[in-house]
């Protein structure tokens, strides 16, 4: 049957565009890690050494020092001139360590902050590879307070964003319903939504740790206000744009308010009213990292900041892949609930 | 004379015109419908049919008149009249056997879930309408299907009077035919009391007892009620073939083509300016006798009856 064909036709065609655009999507992740690691990449010897020559090597054994230390001592970078000094005290290493290293001595040696730490370079992926590895293999290790796994960390995250976002929606549908099929109450309210509205989460903070206090409250309170508005305002603008023949439908039927509310404004304002908590939630997981950045102590957000403050770039950036993520699940989480209400006219 | 079913009494609307001013749409309209009584009304567009009709549904206010059904006047919607929007209404998040059930539900709404959906399965077979196309939404439904769903939601709710605004208008000519058939069959079996606006002169007859034609607006109003005095049950092919339809015709193209505009304005000058009733035909000579050799033009009747012959 030609239909037939057509349709199978049409299906390898998009099972190739799937294919297709997931190769070229490895390609790319592959060129970026390439061009990443390679600009990230630091070859040992030019890290620290200094390179002594064979005549200098010689001035330094006819000192009577151990080949041994001659080799330590420029492995950690310190010039032939010092090491002539210390060659000159004519101590071993171990009894300079004992009188509490070279600098202790007056020798000036290229001290531990100058040479490369672990985590100031920005980091590889292969280094981030193995710091994630870590965290996917054991996300949820107590250690102490400042040392949790990451999955407890998005969890506690995750919390304040459910509860504060809850609250929004629990405000902002009844409400955008009220303004919605009222126009007094549209008229009335419009003005204070569009000053609130554009008003950043964050410049609510100081308000509500003065007011409320507690910085986890205060947190809360932040993403409900940030995640109150795109609901209230899609709520109202679906409700007062629902069609006044569906609208018709019902009252021909003698519907009370009540049942035209849930039987056909609430399933016709569907699709804008899960546009709006779709638009919330991912303002909601922007904000929370802001605001544990500011209130600290736990939180994904906190984490960020803390592996910053100690410059482990590496945990950091899975930190931050792991915000993400989150991000993006939370967003698929609403598409699907947005298929699952949308109809075509 | 006792008192119509349905009575329009001295009916008008004005709107503002958008220049600070009144726009009188139709004044003084007045009409009545009898029970069991299948009525169309034809008129210009915009002389305010979908208004008045919306008026008799209770969905609108009337500057100034009144309805009354069953001597009892019209305010608000209800379940009693049963209304076919021109654009359909189905609800499009819910199957077409989820917008009968919604209707059925709100009229029986102590019946059981089985009863409800057996109910509603009944009329949309009724309407032709059965298998899997039931479960489908209306957007996956074809423009004819749709218009039989609404008219078996209206319908599933026995209502006493039935509203149908230009129900057919957006139909292809065989689909309008099939639809028509079915919704005169449902008619004749429930003996429900149907007003229906329509554009489509050869439609009117066919399904109408009577049909009132409106003047032109501004200032419309009902001008005359002409009975369609053809037997029942009518087919589409005879029908024209009846010496009265070319007289009905011929006044219907008449009156849309010149008197509706030479009337516009004026009262019918009778008591309650009530419309003029036009009974054509019955004893008369057959205005066309050799129809095969006569063919009008600008109708598709004749040729469609020399085609069947
Ligand atoms: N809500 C309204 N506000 C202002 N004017 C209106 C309103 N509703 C209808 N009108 C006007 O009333 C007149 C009649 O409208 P209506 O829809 O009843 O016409 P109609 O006879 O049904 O026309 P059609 O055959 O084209 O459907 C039109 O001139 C229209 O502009
Ligand atoms: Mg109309």
């Amino acid at each position: 049957m030609p239909r037939q064909t057509m349709f199978s036709g049409g299906g390898k065609m998009i099972r190739n565009f799937d294919a297709r655009s997931a190769i070229l999507s490895f390609v790319i992740l592959f060129a970026g890690l390439f061009i990443w690691q390679i600009t990230t990449y630091v070859p040992e010897t030019e890290l620290v050494g200094t390179v002594l020559s064979d005549e200098q090597q010689e001035v330094l054994l006819s000192k009577d020092m151990a080949a041994e230390d001659i080799e330590f001592y420029a492995s950690q970078g310190i010039e032939f001139s010092q090491i002539d000094q210390i060659a000159g005290l004519g101590l071993s290493r171990e009894m300079i360590e004992m009188a509490g290293g070279i600098q202790a001595l007056g020798i000036s040696a290229p001290d531990e902050n100058s040479a490369p730490a672990p985590g100031s370079l920005f980091p590889s992926p292969g280094q981030i590879g193995t710091e994630l590895w870590a965290t996917i293999t054991d996300p949820f290790y107590v250690a102490g307070t400042n040392d949790m796994g990451y999955g407890i960390q998005i969890g506690y995250s995750l919390l304040r964003v459910v509860i504060g976002y809850t609250l929004a929606a629990a405000v902002a549908i009844p409400l955008g319903f009220l303004i919605g099929m009222s126009p007094l109450f549209y008229r009335a309210l419009d003005p204070y939504i569009q000053v609130l509205k554009p008003i950043s989460p964050l410049a609510w903070m100081p308000i509500a740790l003065f007011t409320i206090g507690d910085s986890e409250l205060s947190s809360i309170f932040v993403i409900f206000i940030c995640s109150l508005w795109p609901m209230l305002t899609n709520t109202a603008f679906g409700v007062a744009n629902v069609r006044a023949d569906w609208v018709n439908v019902a009252r021909t039927h003698e519907l009370g308010s009540v049942k035209t509310a849930f039987t056909v404004i609430l399933p016709a304002a569907a699709p804008t009213i899960i546009t709006g908590m779709r638009i919330s939630i991912g303002i909601a997981w922007l904000v929370i990292v802001a605001a544990e950045m500011l209130v600290g102590g736990t939180g994904i957000g906190y984490v960020v900041w803390n592996e910053w403050n100690g410059l482990r770039l590496d945990r950091m950036i899975v930190a931050i892949l792991l915000i993400g993520v989150m991000g993006m699940l939370l967003d698929a989480a609403f598409a699907r609930l947005q298929r699952a209400v949308a109809y075509t006219e | 004379m006792s008192k119509p079913f349905v009575s329009v009494e001295r009916l008008t609307q004005q709107f503002p015109d958008g220049a600070g001013g009144t726009l009188t749409v139709f004044e003084n309209a007045t009409f009545g419908i009898e029970k069991g009584e299948f009525v169309c009304i034809l008129g210009h567009s915009g002389c305010g049919k979908s208004t008045i009709m919306n008026i008799l549904a209770g969905l609108a206010e009337p500057t100034s008149g009144v309805v009354k059904m069953d001597g009892f006047e019209v305010s608000g919607p209800s379940l009693d009249r049963g209304v076919v929007f021109q654009n359909y209404s189905l609800l499009p998040w819910l199957s077409a056997l989820k917008n009968v059930i919604f209707g059925v539900k709100a009229r029986y709404p102590d019946w059981s879930k089985e009863k409800v959906e057996d109910h509603a399965k009944e009329y949309l077979a009724m309407v032709g309408l059965d298998g899997d196309a039931i479960h489908r939404k209306p957007a996956q439904l074809s423009g004819g299907m749709r218009q039989r769903v609404s008219i078996a939601r209206a319908f599933a709710n026995h209502p006493k009077l039935l509203l149908l605004d230009e129900p057919f208008g957006a139909l292809d000519a065989l689909t309008r035919g099939t639809i028509q058939d079915e919704l005169v069959k449902i008619w004749g079996g429930t003996e429900q009391t149907v007003f229906m606006i329509t554009h489509d002169i050869d439609e009117a007859i066919f399904l109408a007892d009577r049909i009132l034609l409106m003047t032109n607006g501004p200032h419309a109003r009902v001008a005359e009620s002409v009975e369609i005095t053809l037997p029942r049950p009518r087919s589409r092919t005879t029908v024209v073939d009846h010496p009265n339809y070319y007289a009905i015709r011929n006044h219907l193209v008449h009156f849309l083509g010149e008197r509706s505009k030479e009337l516009a304005g004026q009262d019918t000058g009778a008591e309650d300016n009530k419309p003029e009733t036009i009974r054509l035909g019955q004893t008369g000579p057959r205005p066309a006798p050799e129809p095969v050799l006569e063919p009008e033009p600008e109708s598709s009747g004749p040729d469609l009856r020399a085609v069947n012959q």
